[in-house]
Order: structure tokens, then sequence, then C-alpha cells
């Protein structure tokens, strides 16, 4: 049987238009990355890293408050949202079983779905409300969010662990807390690992949630009880102002949290590719 | 410790058959054991002995309970939900279901069907149970190590590799590193479960050839469905069927001369 | 042998040392820790919702459904009706869905069915990449780059319509507006939406495409009468899960989308959504009222998203479970 030119036209174009499709969403990455490198690269010096934000009008600083500030909250949302993910992660992959582990995921799975925005708001409700702005709210902010993919990731690769690994344990007198701790999270570690990186770097970009807890400041913001400055926000502020050195700071800002979030995201993925919980050392 | 008393446990049922005081070489004495999965009964009354530095083997096809009473006398089927057990396994005399369990599974070594090695190196396969069970203080521990390598005819193989990966062990080498972490622990009871299933012949023979030498200083209650191993290595033999333990007898017994039909008909009809 | 007489359970001492003994080694409180984690899950999820009702009482209470359904939005008169910022979030996640679905589903069809395995999973790692990049930044791109070149490229496409134009694309246009806002938005769920739908995709079964190419079926013929309808959807719960995304997304939009509270049909409007109103005015909003009907806002935005992400849920485990079979 010949096919007829018009199924065979049909074909060819139809297969070379999802190919256009695919090249251009991978266009719109090299397009940003590009966009952002070459401008943000130009702006970027090391002042950003040193030198605090100028007032209106003047030219210069830098925004090393910021990038303190960003440091400080994610540092606060891993130390909450990872912790209680994973040990809630283990609960649900390990103990829990029916009814009470479905409404665990059912509810994780809400919780995931929550604008950030609406996170924001309940942060500032339960903490700013009554304390005012501050790194630490902003870094509860974060943490909130941080949970549900906790949870999820160490659930998911817990689960990959063979049950024999687990027997075996067992079979050797260990406890079963002491045969999760020793040798079934050891076996998924590069996965947990990764999981946790692709979450941290999730968050890292987060900026609603930030706006009425962590909020921003001009100046330094010492110990955690003052509001902060973070990039994200720095970038939304600086790239919505009128004022083009603003924006090449914008731009620098931009660039570095990008830089850090796609680090973050290959890193965590070499992890897993290269072998998964098959070797040691 | 009498070949009668193995022989004559199963064949009559109930505490009366029992002597009051068991025999000195008695390790494991199993009274109407049942066994439930969720509804499904999967050992129905199994009362017999095992006794010390002997190997005994238990026979029977596929989904005949083996592994599942196995499982039992170290109670690893515990940890399947909805499972339950009634009777009376004793351990040196001593109920196991009132003892602590890790403490249990300490005393009775369990050796799987499918080699199931930790991700970690060898040494730390090995010094694993010692570990988490408080045995041997930081500087003993190569010796043992070394000492439950050798119990299972793997330090010559490996000793040069300790810290590699026990995942670049070959198949067998993998059982034997499982039955030395099994040893490394001092079990006076070894439970292997079709050990060698999932080997070549080759190093079948190395491990048949190791049981033979660890009753010396354990029990070894080995499942297996290959009746030439069965018939190779050990000193009692139990035949099991649809859950319930048939025959149980000296392995010169059961496979020259079985004294119940079902048991016969098995082994003339794997014999040809 | 042995038709065992059944001899009562043996009881297992459950005796204080063994219980003390747990507790010691851990295991137990190993177990208690975890729970209460999970448990700390269930009681945030509830505070959450909480705080959104308590705090939104007043304005709920004063305007009840209206607030809805009405459009002005008035700080100063205390008036507040969520309408415009509905309307905007519907108008630029509705066109991100236009501009991205089949963009998205048709990379995905080439990365499932077409591109070499070594190549598509290539692809899709920098796809993903795109997927991870933070909304602020494409906020960024958006305004700072996308608006300019729309300020170029559309107005000649305006004059093209001459004196008449649709009533999509009517009115001034000064960068910043609901055309801009969905662009942006597409541009961040058409990652998801390909990574999502490929997965889908190649999740039907090999045989099926055998069995049309078989009978003499193109390739394309055979992934788009064959394939796409199996896996169709999987794909339309990729896309409501997208759409979920949309609807909350903030920063992006609230960069390029105008913020401007009215409800015009032209796509050249200046626009807002429920996500930027809050983003904007929350942390300005004094005496009680205000922050009220703002909080009001985020509970109607979260309602929203529970109602598509359960949707998208349904529609997935659907998919899953037909595969199954
Ligand atoms: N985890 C389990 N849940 C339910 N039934 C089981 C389970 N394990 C085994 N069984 C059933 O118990 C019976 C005995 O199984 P098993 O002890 O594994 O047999 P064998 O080791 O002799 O092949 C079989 O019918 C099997 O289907
Ligand atoms: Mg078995």
């Amino acid at each position: 049987m010949k096919l007829s030119f018009r199924r065979k036209a049909v074909n060819a174009v139809m297969l070379a238009l999802t190919g256009v499709c695919t090249v251009l969403a991978v266009g719109m990455l090299f397009f940003i990355l590009g966009y952002l490198f070459v401008e943000g690269g130009f702006s970027l010096n090391w002042n950003f890293f040193t030198k605090l934000p100028v007032p209106v009008g003047e030219v210069g600083g830098g925004m090393a408050n910021a990038v303190i500030g960003s440091a400080k909250v994610l540092l606060l949302a891993t130390c909450l949202g990872v912790p209680v993910g994973f040990l809630a992660g283990i609960y649900l992959a390990e103990y829990a079983g029916g009814a009470f582990a479905n409404t665990i995921r059912f509810v994780t799975d809400l919780l995931n779905g929550v604008p950030s925005i609406v996170i924001g708001i309940f942060v500032y409700t339960v903490l700013v409300a009554k304390e005012g702005f501050s790194t630490y709210s902003g870094g509860v902010a974060l943490g909130i969010m941080m949970i549900p993919i906790a949870l999820r990731s160490t659930e998911e690769f817990l689960k990959t662990v063979p049950v024999p690994l687990r027997e075996g344990a067992m079979a050797l007198g260990a406890t079963k807390s002491r045969t999760i701790a020793t040798v079934v999270v050891p076996a998924a570690i590069r996965g947990l690992i990764s999981g946790m990186m692709l979450n941290l770097a999730r968050v890292s970009g987060e900026t609603a949630p930030l706006l009425f807890t962590a909020f921003g400041n001009q100046f330094w913001s010492p110990g955690w009880k003052q509001p902060t400055a973070t990039l994200p926000v720095m970038i939304f502020n600086y790239a919505i102002a009128p004022y083009p050195d603003w924006h090449r700071q914008a731009y620098a800002a931009g660039f570095v949290l990008l830089t850090f979030v796609l680090m973050i995201n290959i890193a965590a993925r070499s992890i897993v590719a290269s072998g998964f919980a098959h070797k040691t050392r | 410790m009498s070949s009668t008393r193995a022989n004559d446990a199963p064949k009559e049922t109930g505490e009366a058959a029992k002597p009051a005081v068991p025999d000195p070489g008695l390790k494991l004495r199993s009274t109407n054991l049942n066994f439930f999965y969720s509804s499904f009964q999967a050992l129905h009354g199994i009362s017999l002995d095992v006794n010390t530095h002997r190997v005994t083997a238990f026979i029977g096809p596929s989904g005949c309970g083996k592994s599942t009473f196995l499982r039992t006398l170290n109670r690893m089927n515990e940890t399947i939900k909805g499972s339950r057990v009634e009777g009376e396994i004793l351990l040196d005399n001593e109920n196991i279901l009132g003892m602590e369990v890790s403490h249990l599974r300490r005393r009775v070594g369990m050796v799987f069907q499918r080699p199931n090695p930790f991700p970690k190196s060898i040494f730390d396969n090995i010094a694993y149970g010692p570990r988490i069970n408080g045995m041997g203080r930081r500087g003993e521990m190569a010796e043992r190590v070394e000492r439950s390598l050798r119990r299972a005819a793997l330090w010559d193989e490996v000793k040069d590799k300790l810290h590699k990966s026990a995942f670049d062990l070959s198949g067998g080498q993998q059982q034997r590193l499982c039955i030395a972490r099994a040893l490394a622990v001092d079990p006076e009871v070894l439970l292997l479960d079709e050990p060698c299933s999932a080997l070549d012949p080759i190093a079948t023979a190395k491990i048949e050839e190791l049981l033979f030498h660890l009753k010396d200083n354990c029990t070894v209650v080995i499942v297996t469905h290959n009746m030439q191993q069965a018939a190779r290595i050990a000193d009692y033999t139990g035949f099991f069927l649809m859950g319930k333990l048939m025959e149980f007898d000296t392995a010169e017994v059961i496979f020259k001369n079985p004294k119940v039909k079902a048991t016969e008909d098995y082994i003339t009809g794997r014999f040809g | 042998m042995a038709s065992a007489v059944t001899i009562p359970p043996t009881a297992r001492p459950k005796g204080r040392a063994s219980f003390l003994s747990r507790v010691f080694s851990g295991d137990s409180m190993a177990q208690a820790l975890a729970l209460s984690c999970a448990t700390l899950i269930l009681v945030i999820t509830a505070l959450l919702v909480g705080e959104l009702w308590v705090h939104s009482a007043l304005a709920r209470e004063k305007f009840g459904l209206r607030f809805l359904i009405t459009s002005v939005w008035n700080p100063v008169t205390g008036e507040f009706g969520a309408l415009p910022f509905i309307y905007g979030t519907v108008v630029t996640s509705v066109l991100a869905l236009l501009l991205a679905v089949p963009f998205g589903v048709g990379a995905a069809i080439f990365l499932a069915e077409l591109a070499p395995p070594k190549l598509s999973d290539a692809m899709t790692f920098l796809i993903e990449l795109l997927a991870a990049v933070p909304s602020v930044i494409i906020g960024l791109i958006g305004i700072l780059v996308l608006v300019p070149m729309l300020l170029i490229v559309v107005p000649p496409i305006k004059d093209a319509f001459g004196d008449h134009p649709p009533f999509f694309f009517s009115g001034p246009f000064y960068g910043p507006s609901l055309l801009a806002a969905g662009f942006v938005l597409a541009v961040m769920i058409a990652p998801f939406i390909i990574s999502v739908s490929r997965e889908v995709l190649l999740a039907v079964p090999r045989d099926m495409r055998e069995a049309a190419l078989a009978l003499g079926a193109t390739r394309w013929e055979t992934t788009w009468q064959v394939v796409v309808p199996f896996a169709r959807r999987g794909v339309l719960g990729s896309v409501f899960l997208a759409l979920a995304r949309a609807l909350g997304e903030t920063m992006a939009v609230t960069m390029v989308v105008g913020n401007t509270p009215k409800i015009a049909t032209s796509l050249l409007s200046q626009g807002y959504s429920m996500a930027s109103v809050i983003a904007n005015e929350f942390s300005e909003a004094i005496g009680n009222l205000y922050p009220s009907a703002l909080i009001e806002v985020g509970l109607a935005l979260f309602g929203l998203t529970i109602v598509l992400n359960a949707l998208a849920r349904l529609l997935i485990v659907a998919t899953s479970g037909q595969e199954a079979k």
C-alpha cells in the first residue's frame, strides 16, 4: 500500500512542528540564560557582594545585605522544613499505613498546592502581625514550603530500598529504627540528598512569601528579629523601579540567583545520575 | 540427644510425647505451631525438635510453608502486617515469643534466598551486626570480621579488598558474605532459606562445604528446594506439604526409607 | 500426622522491662518523633486554613458572596469587590494555557515519540532547568525585555486591523498588560506541561504504537490517533496542574500585568490578578477591613487552586489506573 502524498506531507509537517516546539522551549531557556548572563555578567562586580544598596539617585552600591539575608533565610528554612518533611516521610514510608497515611499524603499535596503568596499571608497573621517583619518569619515561610517536597521525596526514595535489605538488618537483631537509620537511609542517601537540594533550589527563588515576612531592608540585618533584604525581593523591587542603574543591579542579582539555582539543580541531578545507592564511598 | 526423639516428635501430637526435661542436645522445639497471614493459615500444627550442632533441612514443594516456618523461628514474620502465630517455640527451653525480639534474632541468625548485602563495604557489612549489638570493642572488630569471613570461607578471596563495596563481589561471594555477616554475631542457630537457589553449581558446592563445618559451632536449619542438597548435608530432614509437616526424621530415613506415603511420592517423583 | 490440637495462643509478655528497653533503645522514641512530624503537617495546614478563615471574617461578613462578583476596589471608601482580580487571574491563566498547551504538548510528543532517547533526555534535562528558573527572574526578563519588545511589535499588528480591531485587541497599549502577563505565564507553565505530558506519553504501552504502525499508519497518525488519545486524560491532568500553578503564580504576573483593577475585554489593557493585589497591597493595608478583604482574596485563590489540584490528580490517577489494566 502506497501512502498518499497528503498523508506523507501531513506526517512530515506535523513531526517538524513538534520539533520546532521543542527547540523553542529549549531556546527560551538559552534566551533567558544568555540575556541574563550577558546583562548580569557585565553589571556584576565585586561591589555587589561587599556593598550595601545606595539610596535612589546615587549610582553604584551592591546587595551584600541581600546575599547574606537570602543565605540566612534559606538556612533557617532548610533547618525547619527538611527535618520535618524528612521525618514525616520516614513515618509514611516505614511506619504508617492505611487511612492515616493517606490523610497525611492528601494534606501534604494540599499544602504543596497552596499558592506561595498565601503561605506569606499565613505566616504574616501568625508571626509578623504580632512581632513585626523579621528574618526568621521569612525562614519559617520558606520552611513550610519545603515540607511537602521533603516529605514526598523522602517517601519516594525510601520506598525504592528493597525489603530484603531491611530484613537483613533486622535478622541481625537491629530494631526498626536502627534499621532505618543504619541501612535504609544510607541506601537511599543519594536520592535523599538530591531531593533536598532540588527542594532548596525551588524555594531559593521564592519571592512572594518573603514580601511580608522578611520584607526588605536597605541596611544590614543583624540577628533574626529584624527585617532583611533578600535577593528575590531585591530583584522584584529593582526591576519595577524606573531607574536604569537599578535595572542593571536587578540583572546582576538575577544572574547570581539563577546561577545558584541552576548549579544546585545540575549538581542534584548528577548526584542521582552517578549511580543510585549501589556504591559505597 | 537421640535420633529417636527427633523421629518420634512429629508423630505424636501434644505435650504428652515430650519428656519433661529436654535432651541435652535439644536446641529448638516447636509445639503445635499455627501461622496465619491475615485469614490464610500457612502452617498447621507444626511440632518438631531441632538438635544442637546438627543440620536440619526442610524440603517440600514451593508454597508449602517452609520459609514461613523458618521465619517464625526468629520472628521475622512479625514484620508482616496482619500475621499471627499460635503455639509455642522454645529456644533452650525458653519461649521465644516472650523474648526481646532483637535479642532473639542475635541468637538465631538468618540468611536469605537472595544475597542481600548492605550497600556498604565488605568490612562494614560484617561489622554491622556486632556494632548494633554492642559486641566487640574497637580493637577486636577487625579480628572478629576476619574470623567470620574465615568461617564463611571467604577470607582469602576478600582479604585485600575489605573496604571495597560489597556489590563488587560475585553472587556466590555475596551469599557467603551474608553468611559471614550472620556469623559475626556468634549466633547459636543459623537459619538459611534456600541460600543456594540464586547461585551456580560451583558457588553452591562452596556453600554446602562450609555449612558442613558450621555445625561444629552452631545449629543449622536450612530450607532447600533441592533434595540432593538436603541428602548431602542434612542430619535431619522434614518434609512439608501444604502447611503441614508430613514427616520428620533422620535424613537417612527420609531419603532411603520414608514412612509416609506423601514423602515417598515426593522423593521418588523427583528422583524419577 | 498432626491434625493439630490447637492450643491457645501464647500470651506475649509485654513486661515493663521490655517496654523500657524499647524506649531506651530509641525505637518507640524514633517512631513517636516521626509521627509527630507527620502530625505537624496536619496542624500547619489546619492552622493555615483556620487563619485565612478567621482573618477574612470581617470582609466575608460585610460583603458576603457579593465580594466575588462586584468590581469596585476602593480602600478609601472601604468598598471591596474582587471581580477585577478574579477576572485578571482567569484571563491571564487561560491565555497562558492557549499559548502553552499546543506548544507544550507538541514538544512532549516530540520528546516522547520521535526524538532518539539520548536527545530526548538531554532536551528534557534542559527543559527541566527552564522549569527551575525562579518566577521573579522570568518577571525580570518580562518587564525589561518582553514588554519593550511588545511595545515594538504590537502597534503595527494593531494598525493592521485598521479602525475596527477585534475586541481582544482594541484600546491603547502601554506595555504592561494582560497579554504580557499571559506570555510570561506561558513561559512558566510550558516546561511543566512538557515534562508531565512526556511522562504520560512514555507510559503508553509499546504494543499500541506497534499495532498502529503495523497497520500502515504514518508516525504522526500513530501518535495523534492512537498514542495521544490513550494518554489524553493524563495530558489533561498536566494541564490542570499547570493551570493551578498559573493561578497562584505571583511575581512574574505582578511585574508585567499593569496592576490596575479594571475589567477590560482587550488583552492590550492593563489588569490585575488575585495574587498580585495581595503582593502589592497587603503590607501597606491599614485598618481592619482592608487586610481582611485581601485575605479573603487569598482564601478564594486557595480554594480555586485546591479544586484544580484535586481535579488534576483525579485525572492523572484515573489515567494511571487505566494503564495498569
Ligand atoms: N507475606 C505473605 N502474605 C500472605 N501469604 C503469604 C505470604 N508469604 C507467603 N504466603 C503464603 O504462604 C504459603 C507458604 O509460603 P512460603 O512459606 O513462602 O512457602 P515456601 O517457602 O515453602 O515456598 C504460600 O501459600 C504463600 O502464598
Ligand atoms: Mg520459600
